[in-house]
Parts: structure tokens; sequence; C-alpha cells
């Protein structure tokens, strides 16, 4: 199939995903009642199923629900995600201040996670069953294993509690009105730990996929021709079997992007780190929908796109995939 | 032609299974984990009876470190309860939504993934959709949504983490009997006339569990620590103590007594790696070819 053709046809499954999650926001959005409902329950002390349902007859919320979504999805798509009584701001507003701590965030803890967890794939790969291969399998599993707000807590407890030498938490030092280069440093001295602490989590899919697709390469033709004609064993792992290995590792980069927000959230709540983990936390605190699904409906649409991307970069990168799934679409 | 290696395995007294079982019991790693997770189911049992001091009571005064009284063997929380108590009773809670959690995930994974792979063509297409439209969803989000919506209780919560975590079991499940129904003796068993409901149930379904069982294991997991982070936000079912609860009402006070936080975690990490261990013994001792890896 012709690229471009593969393009349309991704792009459109794209698009009706996010449609697909439109409606299911709205839906939701329905289930809670709209905000002068909410406050009414709220100030009743809460309410049943059925009160709620009066209280939307009461307010005329049940309109021909057919229009009220299409006013959903119009208002959406031109980037109105609703607006945020208790923050008192429209939700798109809210997200976009939000939006750049988390993106910092993630994308430092995916780089730490692809870059640690592929070498110690390829340690492990080097002798499969031997005592380094174990090693980096029970250290990978027990990092999945561990709840990361609690390994957030231990570094805290450990780094900067016991020893100072990070800070406790927030993103950048409130005494300090530091600009350029120095904020920039202290931005990355706040970003330290919450970024280890998201990484450890993916230590192990990382390191799974990495050591599963080097022994596939390392069996290959042209890898006993490289040992053959005299290469190093560091120069046929790195040069030779990496290279052809990486591309599922970059293909599970891609798909982890979902995940790895839902782990943000948690690790935000305990560094205290202004991202949008943190306001969903905080407007499920204030009983604040709108903006809490505004977060889900993004962030839905943020893994849609991350994913689109993945599977493009690696038709692009790797021309067997042609008519067939991406290699993500294979189970691990 | 029974040369000695090739012996029919029934004839050795080796039966597949047995070796399936030795192969796990091999694994170190893997008897480590059934200890741990023997250890801590029988705490969650046993432990509330044999120690019954009511985890939310006020029994000594705030803050206490551990080994300052007998009353309060690992210390008080910021209320002045009994953390041992918390952890003991924890147990309960946390165990019980992890596990029925995850058997909501792995039965619409297995049923979504099953009528996909077997059925194929437009079932197949749609499933596939669905499967990737939760795929998308991100999972804690949509589960805190749900829970934020229609309130914190045991069962919405179970619901909540199975609706969010089964696509990837759909997914292995989809391609696992993609795969058998490729296999001649299923053509075979086809072509002598078996329905589908025959095919489905005694020639693949039994074929494609090995895998599915060691993704299970692992969904337990993902679903204790799913419910230990809804709990720790203050999402999960506030009538029952858990150990995701305690940490998150105690977590502002963690400088104060790191105790409170740090050791119901250490109970949530030592279930999950139990739990995790056992499933990587499983998928190791499972799947012949990578026994020994």
């Amino acid at each position: 199939m012709r690229l471009t053709l593969i393009l349309g046809r991704r792009l459109l499954g794209a698009a009706a995903l996010v449609a697909a999650v439109l409606v299911l926001a709205f839906v939701l959005l329905r289930l809670a009642p709209g905000d002068a409902a909410l406050a009414i329950a709220g100030g009743m002390g809460g309410a049943t199923e059925e009160m709620l349902d009066g209280i939307r007859r009461a307010h005329g919320l049940d309109e021909p629900l057919h229009r009220q979504l299409l006013v959903y999805l119009g208002r959406t798509l031109s980037g109105d995600l609703g607006y945020s009584l208790f923050f008192d701001a429209p939700v798109t507003e809210l997200i976009l201040a939000r939006l750049w701590p988390t993106v910092l965030l993630v994308a430092t803890a995916m780089a730490i996670a692809l870059v640690l967890g592929t070498w110690l794939g390829v340690l492990a790969a080097r002798r499969p069953g031997g005592a380094v291969a174990r090693l980096v399998a029970v250290v990978t599993l027990a990092g999945w294993s561990a709840p990361a707000f609690w390994t957030g807590i231990l570094l805290l407890l450990a780094f900067s509690a016991v020893i100072p030498l990070f800070p406790l938490g927030g993103m950048h030092d409130l005494r300090a009105d530091s600009a350029g280069l120095a904020r920039a440093l202290d931005v990355a001295h706040h970003l330290v730990l919450p970024a280890i602490a998201l990484a450890i989590v993916s230590l192990a899919p990382y390191s799974r996929i990495a050591r599963a697709s080097m022994l596939d390469v390392l069996g290959a033709d042209y890898i006993r021709t490289a040992r053959a004609k005299g290469l190093g064993e560091r120069a046929v792992l790195l040069r030779h079997a990496l290279r052809n290995a990486a591309l599922p590792v970059v293909t599970l980069a891609g798909y982890q992007a979902g995940t790895m927000l839902s782990g943000a959230v948690l690790v935000e709540t305990v560094f205290d780190w202004p991202g949008l983990g943190r306001l969903a936390f905080e407007s499920i605190l204030r009983r604040d929908h709108p903006t809490l699904l505004g977060i889900l409906v993004f962030a839905s649409a943020m893994a849609v796109a991350a994913n689109l991307l993945t599977d493009l970069a690696c038709r692009v990168v790797d021309p067997r995939l042609e008519a067939g799934s991406a290699a993500g679409d294979r189970p691990s | 032609m029974t040369a000695r290696g090739e012996a029919p395995a029934a004839g050795r007294g080796r039966s597949p299974r047995r070796a399936t079982a030795a192969a796990f019991i091999r694994n170190a790693s893997s008897v480590a984990g059934l200890v741990l997770i023997a250890l801590v189911v029988a705490a969650a049992l046993v432990g509330p009876a044999l120690y019954p001091v009511d985890p939310f009571a006020i029994v000594w005064r705030p803050l206490a470190p551990p080994g300052e009284a007998v009353a309060v063997p690992l210390g008080s929380d910021f209320l002045g309860r009994d953390v041992l108590a918390g952890i003991l009773h924890g147990g309960r809670a946390t165990l019980a939504v992890g596990a029925s959690a995850a058997a909501i995930c792995v039965v619409i994974g297995i049923a979504v993934g099953t009528a996909a792979g077997f059925y194929g063509g437009l079932l197949d297409e749609a499933l596939m959709r669905l499967t990737e439209f939760f795929q998308v969803l991100p999972g804690l989000l949509f589960a805190m949504t749900l829970v934020s919506l229609f309130g914190p209780g045991p069962v919405t919560v179970a619901v909540a983490i199975g609706v969010a975590s089964w696509p990837p079991v759909a997914r292995l499940a989809r391609a696992e009997i993609m795969r058998i129904k490729q296999f001649d003796y299923v053509r075979a068993s086809r072509a002598v006339g078996a329905s589908n409901r025959r095919l489905l149930w005694r020639a693949i379904l039994p074929n494609a569990l090995p895998p599915l069982i060691a993704a299970a294991t692992l969904a337990v997991g993902a679903a204790i620590l799913f419910e230990a982070g809804l709990s720790f936000l203050g999402l999960g079912d506030p009538d029952a103590m858990s150990w995701g609860l305690m940490m998150g009402a105690n977590r502002d006070f963690v400088l104060e007594a790191w105790w409170a936080v740090t050791l119901p975690g250490l109970a949530i990490f030592l279930t999950v790696l139990g739990v995790s261990l056992i499933g990587d013994g499983l998928s190791n001792a499972l799947d012949p070819r990578r026994r020994g890896r």
C-alpha cells in the first residue's frame, strides 16, 4: 500500500478514536450533572442518582440528547473544553497552563527509562539465563512492582530529607526569582527525583522488549558474519545488533505515552509537581467534573497522536512494515 | 521408535504438567514469590483475628515512632491510629479489590480477544477498534473519572480498574487464538465436523491458556497497584482500611512519621512483587521454548 493511503486511513482512524472519546466524555458529563445541578447537589451534602435526575429535570438539562451532543462536539473541536466553576477559568486555559510541566516530566522519565531499560536489556541478552540476565529480570520486576508514589516518597525521604541533595517538591525555588539559565538549572534540580520515580516503573517493559528483540537479532546470519570477520563484541552488540533491535523499543516508547501519563498523576501528587496529573487530582478533590473530563479528553487525544506518530515513524524507518500492522501490534 | 530422549511424555511418568511444575519450582524467584504471597494472604486472613485492634481507632498519641510502646509496635499515624493494625486489616481490602478487578479485566479481555481472534472479519475489526479505544484512555485518569462520578465504593473501584485495564489481555488472547487457529489439528477437527463451540472450548482455548494464565497473574499485580494508587489519591473505599488509604492519609506527615507512609507502601510492594514473581515464573514454566532462558 502506498504511504499516502496508509496515512489517510490512519488519520481517519485517529479522528474516529478522538470522536469516540468525546462521545464517552459527553455521556459521563451527562451522568454527572451540569455545574448548576452539581452545586445544588453539593449544597445538599451529596445526592443519589435519583435526586440528581430530579435536579437535571428541574434545570432543563434533559433536552434532546443528540442536540446536546452536537453542541458539545462542536464546542470541543473548536478548542473549548468547558468552564471550571471552581478555578473560575476555561478548562482549556487551565490545561494549557499545566501542560508544559507534565510534558517535561514524562519526556524526561521516558528518556531515562528508554536508555537505561535498553541498556539493561542488552546486558541481559548477552548471556540469556546467566547471572546478569537474572539480576536484570529481578531488579526491573521489583521496579515494576513498586508503586510509583511509594518509590517517590522513599526517594524524597532519602535524598531530600536525610541527605538534602534535592528539593522536597514543586517545580522551582519560590524564594529565588531566577530567569534564563539559572531557572532552567533550578527546574532541572527539581525534576531529578520525580523523573527517576516515574522512570523506575517503566524499566521492566523496556528491558524486556530490548532483550527479546536483541535475542531475535543475535541469531541472525549477519551477526555471525560480523563476528566471523573479527569484530569486537561491543561493536557487534551496539552497532550491528542494537540498531536492528531498537525498533520495537522505540515503538514501545510511543505506545507508553498514555501509561506514563497515568503514572504522572501519582508522581506529580507526591512531588507537588504543578502538572496535568496534579490538576486532575485537585479537580477530583473539588468535584470539578468539567476540568477532570477535559483532562481525560485532552490526555486521550495526546495518546492517539502519540500512537499515530509512532506508527508512521515505524513505517518510515522500517520498510518491511508495509501493508501489515505496526510492530507495536504484536503481543509482547 | 522410542529413542531415549524422545520417549512419549506419559511413558516416562513425566507429563507436560509435571515438567511445567518442575520448571516452576526450579526457579528460585517463583518460589520466593509463592512464599511472599502465602505470607501476605495468611496475614490478611488471620491477622485481624490475631491482632483485633480497630485500624480506625485512636489508640495512642499521634506520630509515635515504632517501638515506643507495646500498644503500637509499628508506631502510630498522624491521628494516633495503630499502623500495625492498619497494615494487617488493610490487606483484605487491597487484595479483595485487586483480585476482583483483575478477574473483571481478564474475563473481558479473554472474551473480547477470543471472539475477535476466532470469528475474525467484521467482528474482529469492530472489537479491535473497541480495544484500541480503551487503550488510548489513560487508565488511571479514566478510573479516577469513573470513581469520582459514581462515588468511591469497593464495587465501583473494582469495575473501574477492570474496565480500564483489559485491552492488553484482549490483544494477547486474540493473537494466541489466531496463532492456534492455523494449526493442522484444529483444521482436522473442523474437517471432521466439530462445531464452533467445540473447536473453541476443546481445541483452541486449552492451548491458548498458558500465556493467558501468566498474563492474568500479572493483571492481579497491576490491579493491586491500581487500587493502591486510587486509594492513595483518596478515591478508594473510604469505609475500609487499605494500604493506599494509609499512605494517602499520612502523606503530609511523611517527614514526621515515615513509618506511617513507607510501611504500608512496603506491604503493597511485597505483595505485587510476590504476584509478579509468580507470574514471571509461570510464563517461563508454561512456555517450553523459554524454559531455562
